[in-house]
């Protein structure tokens, strides 16, 4: 009886703290994402509901994920933070811890419990892989290939990308080394687990770089990630990489003749990080905020409106079907069994030492 | 003159001038020449004060953000601010000897470095030194997480068995208020950083415990012989038992964090970058490095900037060029038509300017690209084979067409508006005097029109030099420009130095062709109406 009392008791102050802490809340809050499909996830998954709860909270989008690190910086010299909460890779978030820009925080605190009891830390698990990185969801660097311009044989190995006698034609693929560099090793019969010993080395480099250098005549480089969907949808290229849910769209959406090659695609991370320096009122909203659309079931809900897999483990079970297709969306998951057969892991401790060192070398022989 | 000559006859005024010796007064009797300066200041500060606004703003808004940014191309404070002690003590250390740093270096490394963790400084000096020495970023990550839970708290734990006062805060701060702090530098100057870094927590220094690195400072003095003789009897004893003392090599800590750092790249590459300016982004700009021996080359297959320089003004040239020869005929029939037709070719010159810049060079990519719309004419015509289609975007060509299409109005308009002012009277007369057309045209209306090319050349030339948009999305890999390169730098490896170098570098470079043509051509012959 008596703990039940003390149990009763401190439920109530709880909420009555939490009810006092919402009063010291900003009212206003700047997110911000990459625009498109992915943001319009995000608007219905989490914004919408969370307005839904809080009327008097207005939230204002930014579509400046592709820079936020640089404006990051900016805004920290100028000392004047704008943003409250940005959307970006796990490799920008990485960096942007490293340079003081965004703030640490701890799992336990921040972020609400999976639905299956299991604590945010294990929910998420390997995911968090920077101190300030909150994960929401994996996505997949993967190639798509034209279904009617592949002749009899679809392609089933990555190392068609390399294959220009049975698949002739132009491909697209990122300018920059990141994923490139791996695949063309890969092809080059170096074993899925020795390929970063083998790119920490100036011959390995250069053994990627000679891979690459047999389709450079044939390959579009690409900067943006719409560029190969419209390639592919144009029949400029035979096949051509980009994120899975571009691909998904091209194909399910637009209903073009393209498959997906899920072989050694490449997971990826995006997810939210805290701008450091924020006010308190300001902080407080942001955390209020991010424990929500974190949570189990907004991730989960996030899947309906795009195909990415969620960040945690108990949301992949809750996954349905897409919101205006009304297709059953877990096998579009890069994370499905089915598709996640043969996956390659990005070596994000590898790319924060090695990029600036390999990007000078890739762009260096792109140039020539 | 003054007033006193009034009513002179003019024979006593010329006389009373030549007895006049000094200087010519003005009518209120200061000397002309002070008033005439008076009056010209005053028009002069008028002047000034009419144009201020826009020279704040000017100035505000352009001269001190470039001037600041173009200025980060030589800074390098970073080094110097978050490992003071470890630079200063590094400077003598003999970079050409493959011997590691001594242990005077290793000491102020450690209490540097703890600092710079605490203050999470660490991981912002390791991306930068990245950019010099591959590793380096993740090196300082994994030593910053590992720094406060380093071995030395043996050395706590053997000064508090020797006496137990020295884990009282407030009994240091009494020993390095008196002579003490000048036989234990280090640990004085430790000290002062302890207690700088507390009021930046907002801590109070004598509710803190003793950090286990000023233990280590303290034992690292004592053991080499501080002359703490007769200053205090702990002191005295803490002297003569460090001898004794179970000791832990700070080397073999900070390898044990990372192996890294017994490599002596490492070091020699912080000591490298210590100064507070560097040229060493300047040096990486035109394809070099700095090393301890000085610039050297890169090696070869890093080399980009060189090619993407010449690249750049190689294709604004073409560009330039291809702009006048399309534009020139285009001006001269605005010029020459009737009102009405000159307007509404004058509408269709100024059409692509109200649409955005991202759709005319998407257009571009539908119109060139292999299953595009000239391929599928040509193939339809039979002129080219389906199975041979032509390469015309994503290479040199397609960025050439694509900007000579988007700067092509810069060109036409200034061109027009001097074209306008050449009255049609001097070709009839060059005729009417036995030219031919072509001399007519060559001799007496091409001269005239030069202003007008000068103008929109410069116009173009310095529009394409930094143009970036249309080359990252038609320029494949051939028909990109440096400021490519210099967008990756400000927005994807945050190297803002090296992107300041490659701009102040542009900047000269458009300079330099700018005094070139004031010199050949004169900008007095230029005209924009």
């Amino acid at each position: 009886m008596k703990l039940t009392k003390t149990l009763l008791a401190s439920t109530a102050l709880t909420v009555a703290a939490g009810a006092v802490a919402a009063q010291d809340m900003a009212n206003d809050m700047t997110l911000v994402s990459w625009g498109g499909a992915y943001q319009n996830s995000q608007q219905k998954a989490y914004v919408e509901p969370y307005q839904e709860m809080n009327p008097d909270v207005s939230i204002v989008w930014d579509e400046s994920s592709a820079e936020a690190v640089a404006k990051l910086r900016a805004m920290n010299e100028a000392g004047n933070i704008t943003w409250d909460l940005v959307d970006v890779v796990a490799a920008d978030a990485i960096r942007l811890c490293d340079e003081g820009l965004a703030m640490e925080y701890d799992p336990e605190e921040l972020l609400a419990e999976g639905d299956d009891g299991s604590s945010a830390e294990d929910d998420f698990g390997d995911l968090i892989v920077s101190d300030c990185f909150i994960p929401q969801i994996v996505y997949s660097t993967t190639v798509g290939y034209r279904t009617d311009m592949v002749g009899d044989t679809a392609p089933t190995d990555i190392c068609a990308l390399f294959d220009t006698e049975t698949y002739p034609g132009k491909r697209s693929l990122e300018k920059r080394p990141i994923n490139n560099m791996e695949w063309a090793l890969l092809c080059d019969g170096v074993a899925k687990e020795d390929v970063y010993d083998v790119l920490e080395t100036p011959e390995g480099q250069d053994q990627a770089l000679a891979k690459l250098d047999t389709i450079k005549d044939d390959v579009i480089w690409w900067s943006a990630g719409a560029d190969t969907p419209q390639l592919l949808a144009d029949g400029e290229i035979v096949m051509g990489s980009t994120y899975n849910g571009r691909l998904f769209s091209v194909i399910e959406e637009q209903d073009q003749p393209v498959a997906m090659l899920w072989d050694a695609q490449v997971f990826d991370l995006d997810g939210w990080i805290i701008p450091a320096g924020l006010s308190e009122e300001r902080l407080a909203r942001v955390k209020d905020f991010v424990k929500f659309a974190t949570d189990t079931q907004r991730l989960a809900d996030q899947a309906a409106y795009i195909s990415y897999g969620p960040a945690r483990k108990s949301s992949a079970p809750l996954v349905g079907e897409h919101a205006e297709l009304g297709i059953d969306m877990a096998p579009h998951m890069p994370t499905d069994p089915e598709n996640s057969k043969n996956t390659f892991v990005y070596n994000y401790e590898f790319w924060a030492d090695y990029r600036d060192d390999i990007d000078a070398k890739f762009q260096s022989w792109l140039a020539q | 003159m003054t007033d006193s000559t009034a009513g002179m006859t003019p024979e006593e005024a010329r006389r009373a001038d030549e007895a006049h010796t000094g200087p010519m007064l003005a009518a209120d009797g200061t000397p002309l020449k002070k008033s005439l300066a008076r009056a010209l200041r005053r028009q002069k500060l008028r002047a000034l004060g009419l144009i201020a606004p826009l020279l704040v703003f000017v100035l505000i808004t352009f001269v001190v953000p470039i001037g600041d940014m173009l200025l980060r191309s030589i800074k390098n404070d970073i080094v110097a601010d978050t490992l003071p002690a470890t630079v200063e003590t590094l400077a003598d250390w003999d970079a050409d000897a493959s011997e590691l740093p001594g242990d005077d270096v290793w000491m102020a490394f450690y209490v540097d470095m703890w600092f710079a963790a605490e203050r999470k400084e660490h991981t912002r000096l390791g991306s930068r030194l990245n950019y010099e020495q591959t590793g380096v970023s993740s090196l300082f990550r994994k030593t910053g997480r590992r720094v406060d839970r380093f071995d030395t708290d043996v050395y706590t734990d053997q000064l508090v068995d020797l006496d137990p006062s020295w884990e009282d805060p407030a009994s240091w701060a009494a020993m390095l208020d008196g002579p003490a702090a000048d036989a234990l530098p280090l640990t004085a100057e430790t000290w002062e950083r302890w207690k700088e870094f507390n009021v930046e927590e907002g801590d109070a220094v004598l509710e803190e415990d003793v950090p286990d690195f000023l233990f280590t400072t303290l034992y690292y003095e004592l053991n080499n012989g501080a002359e703490v003789d007769g200053m205090s009897d702990r002191l005295d004893a803490a002297k003569a038992a460090v001898g004794e003392f179970e000791t832990v090599s700070l080397q073999e800590q900070f390898a044990d964090a990372d192996e890294d750092w017994l490599d002596p790249e490492v070091w020699k590459t912080i000591q490298l970058y210590s100064p507070r300016v560097t040229s060493g982004y300047f040096a990486n700009s035109v394809d070099m490095q700095l090393t301890p021996e000085g610039i050297e080359p890169r090696p070869d297959n890093q080399q980009i900037y060189g090619i993407l320089f010449k690249r750049t003004l190689f294709m604004s040239l073409v560009i330039t060029g291809s702009c006048i020869m399309l534009a020139y005929p285009v001006a001269w029939l605005l010029s020459n038509l009737p009102m009405r037709t000159a307007n509404l070719l004058m509408i269709l010159v100024l059409l692509p300017f109200w649409t955005s810049l991202l759709v005319r060079t998407s257009a571009w990519k539908v119109m060139l690209q292999q299953q595009g719309v000239i391929n599928d004419v040509l193939v339809w015509l039979g002129l080219v084979a389906d199975d041979a289609r032509l390469t015309m975007i994503n290479n040199q060509f397609g960025t050439i067409v694509a900007m000579t299409h988007i700067l092509l109005p810069f060109m036409i308009l200034p061109m027009y508006s001097v074209m306008s002012t050449i009255p049609p009277s001097y070709l009839r007369a060059a005729k009417s005097l036995g030219a031919t057309n072509w001399t007519a045209f060559w001799r007496v209306y091409f001269p005239q029109s030069v202003p007008g090319i000068g103008a929109g050349s410069i116009l173009v030339f310095i529009l394409a030099i930094g143009y970036y948009i249309t080359p990252e999305i038609v320029g494949g890999n051939t028909g990109t420009f440096i400021s490519n390169r210099i967008a990756y730098h400000i927005s994807s490896s945050l190297n803002w130095g090296l992107a300041a170098a490659l701009g102040t570098i542009l900047l000269v470079v458009v300079l330099v062709l700018y005094w070139a043509y004031d010199k050949i051509v004169g900008i007095d012959n230029v005209k924009l109406g």
